[in-house]
């Protein structure tokens, strides 16, 4: 069988990403929309990681680090807010959080 | 690592991580994929969600990452989706599972999401033949020690990460103060 190369991981992060994607642009459960971008970020970082194999330095490894701090940064404050909105309005649903919608 | 194993690398023998590793885990990642996003119970996702990540750790291993596998495994797999099932517990599932679970607009979100996959296809197609077809073998041995150096600084000199670490952790602190005040009774 063929090696792998970095083009095999970047058609695997690919539909990572497209899955993400459509996880954020179609999901109502906001718990859902905030796992499909940890979905989006994991792509991200598997690209970052197939670069830096295959330029054979490690400046893609620390991307994928800091990386994974935005992602926890990310999803204890969504989960908060998220949190604070089902206090106040009794739902999870994207599309009944639309004080703000003129 | 033991230098046995190493100068067996280094002979040329064959390495353990064969392409079917590769085939399995990627397929494994893209099928959870699809269960997150699916999925009806949002426990379930969580679930799905955690086998993705793993093999997506499993990947990194095969690109000579294992600190970026372990610390996937260590912050990803055990630390946020902690969070996310504890709030999945927290706020009430049996009613938004029986609603309807994608939005109206969802032909129009679906049809931009295959648009990007259209970019990305052609991207890859017309991009492939900058792409070496053989990868370099590398040590693995000092991985972590490298990292280590980027971002902690060696021999009393700053490391080319260390700002940037610095940074990362007033990130967090920003972020520990926001969940918190957001989960207060009263803002």
């Amino acid at each position: 069988m063929a090696e792998i190369t970095t083009l095999h991981y970047l058609v695997v992060a690919a539909a990572l990403f497209v899955l993400g994607v459509i996880g954020v642009l179609t999901r109502r459960n906001v718990v859902i929309v905030l796992m499909s971008i940890e979905l989006i970020l994991n792509a991200v970082n598997l690209n970052l990681l197939a670069f830096s194999r295959m330029w054979g330095n490690l400046h893609g490894q620390l991307f994928a680090i800091f990386i994974i701090v935005d992602a926890a940064a990310e999803a204890a404050v969504g989960l908060g807010i998220l949190i604070a909105f089902f206090r106040n309005k009794e739902t999870i649903n994207v599309d009944e959080i639309d004080l703000l919608k003129w | 690592m033991n230098p046995a194993i190493n100068s067996a690398l280094n002979s040329g023998m064959a390495p353990v991580a064969t392409p079917w590793f590769f085939y399995a885990l990627a397929g494994l990642a893209v099928a959870s994929g699809m269960a997150v996003i699916t999925r009806r119970n949002a426990v379930h996702s969580a679930l799905a969600l955690i086998v993705t990540l793993l093999s997506v750790a499993g990947l990194y291993l095969m690109l000579y990452a294992p600190f970026v596998a372990g610390v996937q495994i260590i912050v990803y797999a055990g630390g946020i989706m902690v969070l996310f099932l504890f709030v999945i517990m927290l706020v009430n599932l049996d009613r938004s599972s029986k609603e309807r679970q994608f939005n109206r607009m969802w032909p129009v979100g679906l049809a931009a999401a295959c648009a990007l996959l259209a970019l990305f296809t052609s991207v890859i197609v017309k991009g492939k033949a900058l792409f070496p077809d053989r990868m370099v073998p590398l040590a693995e041995g000092s991985n972590t020690q490298e990292i280590a150096k980027a971002l902690y600084g060696d021999a009393g000199r700053m490391g080319e990460y260390t700002f940037a670490f610095e940074i990362a952790s007033l990130l967090l602190l920003v972020a520990i103060l926001g969940a918190v005040i957001m989960t207060k009774k009263k803002i």
